[in-house]
């Protein structure tokens, strides 16, 4: 009973496994679900799901699977609209605009202008193509759904379902936001973190010093004369600037590996992302970026610079953005990123940069070298030797 | 059965209710996490109130050991009363201190555990406690004697999401995640907290605090139980519904709104927010 689904959910990444599923053929032998459909829903997703994150998952395979169950509804929940990264509108420019147009567009007025009439030219592909969703893709395979974020307002794709008929609880996808596809086999760089541990006495006294007690005691004529200390702790504090730019897109899964191994291992862990190039805002979360930003000079000031500083990005973007005002491509920025890069680095006693890209293409990429000289040389590939040598780095 | 529903003192969603009964049916712990102030630590109150247990608190800090909640033995206590040649230092059963565990697992009645705030603790402590919970027996080395519920008891956990708790840990609870209610529930809620509010001063309390929860950059975000405070002090106050409303377009700060706002980031955050409306406007 219900094995497909449980197959179903495992292969959309739930970690559901035998036991859950006894516990879920238990409770419903229980009568703990008496009959309705919705009930049965609350019941298997307490049983199957284990963390909050997985909760979004869990409502789509649900919807997959138990299609047609409880009463007609209208609308299956196709058209999930997505915005379009700007990487994509970069690598949509080659598709829709031709190499003459594009030398000549270039020639007028360098990359903005060629972004303006890609929209353009999107925008009435868009008018054309009725109800066109499709090629965007659903969410659930794409990362664009759950990385998406409309540059300057331009959207595209099919806005939300313009059918407001009966939407039923899983398909209502309220968990949406607590996705962030984290893959398992974070161990390995867990261990590598690890070595980024520096233990401190902190806190409460707590613990027995022995060889103090001893001493004390001694001292004290042989009546016993106890001594605490505090525990030792991991007192390292850790500040990762994640890049979630287009480009990264291939490199989502090692770097959330990366950010839930951090997650697991620090007490102390803040994170903040950027695109392509940090500058004078960041922001916490990556779906509520208006709402969640930071100024960087907030976060300079909010974190001493004990807190070592750690970016996480491919470091691969058009030159203007590291060099010139102006030159990010989805606001105008007073200051060129170089800029931030060497104040933030420079707050920072200790910083390095952790790329995901393979280390031999490094040398093809100009903004590679750029940052690699900006940092001076702390680059590291996003490996498990990379990352024991980014702990070096922070550390001495 | 009498199985767990919303009471008038705590509104409880659907999907609550279910996943609440399902881990007293299936007499497995139940995982609850959620947004800090939205009733997780309340719900364990009122799970034994529905099932008339008596409830046993263990909360969790980060010198927590799971041990402790098994048994302590007090071996400096021992090693004192050995100096000063007390009789009690001969038998070792006068220096096991008792946990919350040992507690619920001897009493006479079933019971519902409350372990709060596991999270706060080291990262082995639910490892620690894998073994307990499942089997819900342990074994006291000092005395060679085995503890064994002799009723298997609610067992309720809360998290806030500090730490990620381990895969087989997991594995054996049922978990539930309490959403931060929609304003339909949280009318609900402050009905049934304060039936004699005035419906016009709820509304208007609402709407602030709905609009409080979306300003960005808050360092902590006011929850139900910060709610619940205001409401009390705006009653206590005798505040008049005039004096929260504020158009749509300009922020004010709220009266009373320490109880909203709990750090000193966040007031400003909000003055310079409402400073700012107030320029704008004028």
């Amino acid at each position: 009973m219900f094995v497909p689904f449980l197959l179903a959910l495992r292969a959309a990444g739930v970690p559901a496994s035998i036991t859950e599923h006894l516990a879920l053929l238990g409770a419903m032998k229980a009568g703990a679900a008496d009959g309705s459909v919705e009930d049965f829903y609350y019941l298997a997703r307490a049983a199957l799901v284990k963390d909050e994150r997985h909760l979004d998952r869990f409502d789509r395979v649900f919807a997959a699977c138990f299609k047609g169950l409880g009463e007609a509804s209208g609308d299956a929940p196709g058209g999930i609209s997505a915005d379009i990264p700007e990487e994509w509108l970069r690598q949509l420019a080659e598709k829709f605009l031709t190499p003459e147009e594009m030398a000549k567009i270039a020639s007028l007025g360098g990359f903005e202008a060629l972004m303006e009439t890609l929209r353009q030219r999107l925008a009435e592909q868009q008018g054309r193509h009725q109800g066109g969703s499709k090629w965007i893709g659903t969410a659930g395979t794409s990362p664009f759904g759950a990385y998406g974020y409309n540059p300057e307002g331009v959207r595209i794709g099919q806005d939300r379902s313009r059918h407001k008929s009966a939407v039923k609880v899983w398909d209502q996808r309220e968990f949406r936001d607590l996705d962030d596809r984290v893959e398992l086999g974070t161990r390995g760089m867990k261990l590598a973190l690890r070595r980024l541990r520096r233990f401190a006495r902190e806190g409460a006294a707590s613990e027995l010093d022995l060889s103090g007690t001893i001493q004390a005691t001694a001292a004290n004529a042989g009546t016993l004369d106890l001594r605490l200390r505090a525990e030792r702790r991991n007192a390292v504090k850790i500040l990762l600037l994640l890049d979630i730019g287009g480009s990264m897109d291939e490199h989502v899964q090692r770097s959330s590996e990366l950010f839930s191994a951090a997650r697991a291992e620090f007490k102390y862990l803040e994170h903040f992302y950027f695109h392509n190039c940090p500058y004078e805002r960041l922001w916490r979360d990556h779906r509520r970026r208006a709402e969640s930003s930071l100024p960087t000079t907030d976060l300079l000031r909010l974190y001493g610079p004990d807190w070592k500083l750690i970016f996480v990005g491919d470091a691969a973007m058009s030159p203007y953005e590291l060099d010139m005002p102006g030159g990010s491509a989805e606001h105008w920025n007073e200051e060129p990123g170089a800029a931030w890069i060497s104040r933030l680095s420079g707050h920072f006693r200790r910083s390095a940069w952790i790329n995901p890209t393979p280390p031999r293409d490094w040398a093809h990429v100009r903004t590679i070298r750029r940052i690699q000289d900006l940092m001076e040389g702390r680059m590291m590939p996003l490996s498990l030797a990379g990352l024991d040598e980014m702990a070096r780095a922070l550390l001495h | 059965m009498a199985g767990f529903r919303s009471s008038a003192q705590y509104i409880a969603t659907r999907d609550l209710e279910v996943a609440v009964n399902a881990a007293v049916t299936l007499q497995r712990p139940l995982l609850v996490k959620g947004e800090p102030g939205t009733g997780k630590t309340v719900l364990a109150q009122e799970v034994a109130r529905a099932l008339e247990m008596p409830l046993i608190e263990w909360h969790i800090k980060s010198t927590t050991k799971a041990q402790q909640g098994l048994y302590e033995y007090d071996a400096v206590a021992r090693l004192r009363d050995g100096q000063l040649g007390d009789a009690r230092v001969h038998d070792i059963s006068n220096y096991i201190l008792r946990g919350k565990l040992w507690e619920a697992f001897t009493a006479p009645s079933p019971v519902v555990v409350l372990i709060d705030e596991i999270d706060k603790a080291d990262i082995e402590f639910p490892n620690d406690l894998l073994l307990e919970l499942d089997r819900m027996r342990f074994f006291v080395y000092e005395t060679r004697e085995e503890v064994a519920a002799i009723h298997r008891p609610v067992v309720i956990i809360t998290s806030n999401n500090e730490k990620e708790l381990p895969d087989a840990f997991l594995r054996r609870c049922f978990f539930h995640y309490i959403r931060f209610p929609d304003r339909d529930t949280m009318e609900r809620i402050v009905a049934a907290h304060f039936p004699d509010l005035r419906a016009d001063l709820a509304r208007e309390a609402l709407s602030v605090f709905f609009r409080l929860r979306d300003v960005p950059g808050l360092k902590k975000k006011p929850a139900t139980s910060e709610l619940l405070d205001w409401l009390k002090l705006l009653m206590a106050e005798d505040m008049p519904p005039e004096a929260l409303r504020s158009s749509e377009t300009q922020i004010v700060i709220p009266p009373l709104h320490g109880a909203l706002l709990k750090n000193e980031q966040d007031i400003h955050l909000f003055e310079r927010l409402a400073f700012l409306a107030r320029r704008q406007g004028g």
